[in-house]
């Protein structure tokens, strides 16, 4: 376990070793450098600016660039959604593309992009506009046509001559005046459309202002229209108002200007109205084609925008990130270097050096970076090097606390014990195998879908499926050893020890039922289902096993508290935590797992509880028919005096030792001082280390009463905690056999083909509502409890912090959404 | 009057109060302003608002920026708040929130009547609008003539109209009568809002008239001082102050009579609260008075977040983005005229 040693280093069980790194770097080959780690991914810069706001800092002139750059990025983007071009998923490298070239180039492609767009925005203007035109002289016709017939009739009828065909244009204001013969008046009219919804306001509006005097005819036009000025579709009205007097026109014309209707002229006369119709629609026409040829290029050019558009974009988030890193850094007095910090793990040292001086090269710089290890008192982030299988499992304690630097990660043990424990309260093979065909079909198909954005569940189930996996092959395990298949027993290892004494037994076999053979070879004996014996006997095995499971895994963890002080040189820890804790747990539930294996191998009779209870009640009485074996009142008696040493062993010596070691430091540090007058150099150092917090001794020693209470009440809670896995398993079998007996075999006995079809759909739901889904998510909760609070509070500090390193393969990762 | 709040507000409330705090932790702090006020040019005050709630609204505007456009995009972000809890809000809240913008529809009036009098284009007009104080037919307000028109016209359907019964007159509209009218309708429009929240009860009533009262009396005071000197007698100004708040009414007498500066000062410094106001002023001095007010509200409106279950806290949002907005202006204009030493002069923090 420490370091070196015998056996290879466990790479997942101590955090990598890291360093911290000072790099000076010459001013001109610091972007190359920075560059190359971040394709190298293995070094975290520190910010050396913290201080500094954004736009004071170094760099800040490129990183405003930068964002101009992605504005026009986004820019095209969101056109290239107008226009319906996908960008092209592959991204193809065409080498290193400059960015100052690229800015020219973007600007460019957007200058002629928006000019494009205001060419056609124009040409859509005038179309829209001539557009709504033929739309006003259609309907507006259609409102006059009728008009003037019956004009004309009557007109016949009165037998007078229409001389005043002719109507007085008044072309500025774009509206004909007309004279009607039978009445003197003159009457002006405005024609146009009108957004539908503001129809109503305007017509009341109009009726206000001018009093009633005016005359207004609408037709809905059944398409909404391209409106000439938003260019937005929108429901229109064509209207037409007649009016009398000058005021009351120039009082409409506002009215309109207001309620953005755009007004259009109109002739009365029919062989106008006829000519004015063909010329729109030529013009329209004309337009038409005008528009899509501009819209034509505009794909073209957005196409090849789309081509490029992915690499562009990596691009410009690389050089942003790339400055961003570099606005961390110190700039030197003299302005030619650079400045940097961070930390690195150890066997990266050779990479980062070659990156390095691969950025000299290429750069041609004079002077090397200057790769230089500081010492330090800061805590260093904690890196594991882990694998797509070992990371959800990470993840799980991650979630808990991430490890103190190079302490020991309950990761390691995670890994078999989470999916165990899982499967000990998950044990149906049945099930284990219908979670394993889910995760085997999540892992096959693993490359398509971490390529593709999933929903929150499935992204959950898909992010954790090595740990399905390895839960679902340990449930079909225990699933074996309990013996069920939903919930139905088989005799996969052979026969049934018990058998028939006589035929009579048939049913339920209870009492009938003596021994035939040897014991069944594996699991549970398939002949216990159904007995009426079953449950006591489950629980009482269950149980059991619980509670060795717990005290086997409590005990691990106070072992890694071992290999923790043991790796940190820590002997108050060894000699005053972990050997008091060891004889505290072992010599209470150490004792009572020995007694459940003493019961098994012997098949005693004697009551448990009773000894437990009464080791403490009274230990001095006679054991009676409980006792299991020679000499257990003497163990006995022993173990709980052991016990009771180690309350005050783990309470008492370690904050007296704590504070007389920091005395001794003291003292060692005066003594220093005074050597300092002698030998200023050496005391330097020396000095320097020692600026440790001041040490409050109640402080520390109601810590440590609060951490031994803890642990005497934790470890009796703990224990019991761990009946849980006896709990779980037990409903989860109830709860399948109940879907079992209940609902499949229930349906079964109708000799109904509905009633079993229902079933068997009653049956399927609840199998993987109720038990592979609500089942699996609660034993997972209760394992990842068991972890998190039973087995990690023994040793897990968990107050580190993650190693997250520069590293562009990350960038893509936090992409928009 | 006082309901049991806290047992049935979050039925209806909850969400809204919940939104409306977590809008007040974006208002930017002390440290934002300092920042702020360190920019060399507008792109440095667009990155450093891009890290705030103002982001989203203001990275997709290409480079050389204008202070018109950061407003404009800032009070977008306010007004998009705005819809997105009037969308939420039930009855009576979303009539408490209805009201928050009527004074900006006055304004609006106002400044388009002004407009149209001097002959400006309606278009540009409306583009100065306040977004939250637009209504449908505002435009339609450059064809009245006087203010019965005014009234008979247009705004007889906003909910406006209630407000303008005392101003109507067939006198043609000038700028004297324009800015009567506009104060006539703000006194209307703050005692309606007050009845209005005297009637909700409990806390929403007891914070709103406080909050209403210190805005009725920084009228009065306004009120005061730009009418001395002018035609206005004695009775009209008395007309124009509102029939609430600390000065009412003997406050009222005092100010109605005041002929310069000091005589208002003495007038106010009868009452506590406004003493500390004019104490930082030096006499006869009047520059400062609108940012010690400002400031003085700001305190206000921040206190009205440490009580919970009432409406008062959508209120106090809406005015401290305002004033956000204002000193966002304020900053921006500072630094694009170069005149980074008078940054502080009108910029009141928030936090």
């Amino acid at each position: 376990m420490t370091d070196g040693g015998c056996c290879p280093t466990m790479d997942l069980l101590r955090s990598e070793p890291m360093q911290l790194v000072q790099l000076i770097i010459p001013t001109e080959s610091a972007y190359r450098a920075v560059s190359y780690l971040g394709d190298l991914g293995l070094f975290q810069f520190k910010d050396l600016n913290a201080e500094k706001s954004p736009f004071q800092r170094t760099y800040a002139v490129q990183i405003k660039r930068c964002g101009e750059m992605t504005r026009k990025l986004r820019f095209f983007k969101e056109q290239m959604a107008k226009a319906g071009v996908s960008p092209s998923t592959r991204s193809m490298r065409d080498g290193e593309v400059d960015l100052d070239k690229l800015e020219v180039k973007l600007a460019e492609l957007e200058a002629e992009l928006i000019e494009n767009n205001a060419n056609n925005d124009k040409l859509q203007h005038s179309y829209s506009e001539l557009l709504e035109y033929k739309l006003v002289l259609h309907k507006v016709g259609e409102f006059f046509s009728p008009a003037q017939k019956s004009a004309q009739s009557q007109q016949r009828e009165h037998g007078v001559q229409s001389n005043s065909e002719g109507s007085i244009d008044s072309p500025l204001l774009q509206e004909q005046m007309t004279t009607e013969t039978s009445k003197p008046i003159k009457l002006g009219f405005t024609a146009g459309l009108v957004p539908r919804e503001k129809s109503m306001s305007f017509e009341r509006i109009l009726f206000r202002a001018t009093r009633g005097n005016f005359f207004l005819k609408q037709a809905t036009i059944e398409h909404p229209v391209l409106d000439p000025l938003s260019g937005e579709k929108v429901d229109k009205n064509v209207f037409l108002i007649f009016y009398s007097g000058e005021r009351a026109n120039s009082k409409i014309l506002k009215i309109c200007d207001a309620f953005g209707a755009n007004r259009y002229p109109f002739t009365e006369d029919l062989s106008k109205q006829f000519q004015m119709i063909t010329e729109v629609s030529g013009r329209l026409s004309e337009l038409r084609t005008t528009i899509d040829v501009g819209l034509l290029h505009r794909s073209a050019r957005l196409q090849t925008i789309g081509y490029h558009y992915e690499t562009w974009i990596l691009l410009v988030k690389k050089v942003k990130s790339i400055y961003h890193t570099l606005n961390m850094f110190n700039v030197d007095v003299t302005k030619k270097c650079l400045v940097a910090e961070g930390w690195c793990p150890v066997f990266a040292t050779n990479q980062i050096q070659s990156a390095l001086l691969r950025a000299r090269m290429d750069s041609n710089s004079q002077v090397g970076t200057i790769f230089q290890v500081l010492q330090t008192k800061e805590s260093p982030p904690t890196y594991f090097r882990i694998n797509k299988f070992t990371s959800a499992f990470q993840e799980i304690v991650d979630a808990y606390g991430v490890a103190k630097y190079r302490e020991a990660n309950p990761g390691v043990f995670t890994i078999i014990t989470f999916p165990f424990l899982f499967a000990v309260m998950f044990g149906d093979w049945g099930h284990g195998i219908c979670l394993f065909l889910v995760t085997l079909y999540f892992i096959i198909r693993e490359k398509k879908f971490s390529s593709q954005k999933l929903g929150d569940i499935v992204e959950m189930t898909f992010g954790g499926r090595y740990v399905i996996m390895m839960m679902a092959l340990f449930s079909i395990y225990t699933g074996l050893i309990y013996n069920e298949f939903f919930s139905v027993p088989f005799e996969l290892f052979g026969p049934s020890a018990y058998g028939c004494r006589d035929p009579s037994c048939r049913d339920a076999g209870t009492t009938g039922l003596i021994r035939v053979r040897r014991n069944y070879p594996f699991g549970l004996d398939p002949k216990w289902h159904g007995t009426r014996s079953e449950l006591p006997f489950l629980n009482s095995l269950k149980m059991k096993m619980s509670i060795l499971l717990g005290v086997a895994q409590m005990n691990l963890g106070i072992i890694l508290s071992y290999c923790n002080a043991k790796y940190f040189g820590n002997g108050i820890n060894i000699w005053h935590q972990f050997i008091p804790q060891m004889i505290f747990l072992n010599c209470l539930f150490g004792y009572l797992s020995l007694l459940i294996i003493v019961k098994w191998c012997t098949g005693s009779q004697a009551d448990l509880y009773h000894v437990m209870i009464y080791m403490f009640l009274s230990p001095t009485a006679d054991l009676g028919e409980n006792q299991l074996f020679g000499g257990q009142k003497l163990l006995q008696l022993v173990l709980l005096m052991l016990a009771l040493i180690a309350v005050p062993w783990m309470l008492f010596p370690k904050p007296f030792l704590l504070r007389k070691q920091h005395q001794e430091r003291h003292q060692g540090q005066s003594y220093s001082l005074l050597h300092a007058i002698d030998d200023p150099l050496e005391a330097e150092p020396n000095s320097h280390t020692d600026h440790h917090e001041e040490f409050d001794f109640s402080e520390v020693f109601v810590h440590q009463l609060i951490h031994t209470i803890e642990f005497v009440l934790g470890a009796v809670s703990n224990t019991a905690s761990y009946l849980r896995l006896w709990a779980l398993s037990l409903a989860h079998s109830e709860l399948s056999s109940v879907f079992y007996d209940k609902v499949l075999l229930l349906a079964w006995g109708f000799n109904n083909i509905f009633v079993l079809i229902i079933g068997i759909a009653v049956f399927i739901f609840a199998t993987v509502g109720v038990l592979l889904i609500m089942e699996t998510l609660s034993a997972f909760l209760h394992a990842l409890r068991l972890h998190w609070v039973e087995f990690q509070n023994k040793f897990y500090e968990g107050d580190g912090y993650k190693f997250s390193p520069f590293s562009f393969t990350l960038l893509n990762e936090d992409d928009e959404a | 009057m006082y309901g049991f709040e806290a047992l049935t507000f979050n039925i209806h409330g909850g969400y809204l109060e919940a939104i409306v705090r977590g809008h007040r932790g974006g208002l930017l702090t002390a440290a934002d302003y300092n920042n702020l006020c360190q920019c060399e040019n507008l792109d440095d005050i667009k990155m450093h608002l891009s890290a705030t709630e103002y982001g989203p609204y203001l990275q997709n505007e290409p480079s050389p920026l204008h202070t018109t456009t950061i407003v404009e995009k800032c009070t977008l972000k306010l007004v998009d708040d705005y819809k997105h809890m009037l969308c939420q809000a039930t009855e009576p809240l979303s009539t408490f929130l209805e009201y928050i913008t009527y004074g900006h529809m006055i304004d609006n009036v106002v400044l388009i009547v002004t407009g149209t009098l001097h002959e400006r284009d309606v278009q540009e007009l409306l583009e100065k609008c306040h977004p939250l104080g637009m209504f449908d037919s505002i435009a339609t307000l450059a064809v009245a003539q006087n203010m019965r028109e005014l009234y008979r016209l247009v705004l007889v359907d906003t909910p406006l109209a209630p407000y303008f019964s005392e101003c109507i007159t067939s006198d043609d509209l000038d700028d004297m009568n324009i800015e009567i009218m506009r104060n006539t309708l703000y006194k209307a429009y703050l005692e309606d809002f007050y009845r209005f929240c005297q009637k909700l009860g409990g806390a929403t009533a007891e914070i709103m008239s406080d909050l209403l009262a210190f805005e009725a009396d920084r009228r009065a005071v306004n009120i005061t001082i730009n009418s001395i000197g002018t035609e206005l007698t004695r009775d009209d100004r008395r007309k124009l102050y509102s029939n609430f708040g600390l000065l009412y009414p003997y406050g009222h007498e005092e100010l109605a009579v005041c002929e310069d500066i000091d005589q208002v000062r003495a007038a106010m410094e009868k009452y506590p609260p406004y003493q500390s106001i004019f104490a930082k002023l030096s006499y006869g001095e009047s520059q400062m008075l609108d940012k010690a007010f400002y400031e003085e509200e700001v305190k206000r409106l921040c206190l009205a977040f440490e009580q919970q279950f009432h409406y008062a806290v959508f209120f106090a949002y809406m005015r401290l983005r305002e004033q956000e907005i204002r000193n966002l202006m304020w900053i921006s204009e500072c630094v694009a005229q170069n005149q980074k030493s008078r940054v502080h002069d009108s910029v009141v923090f928030i936090f």
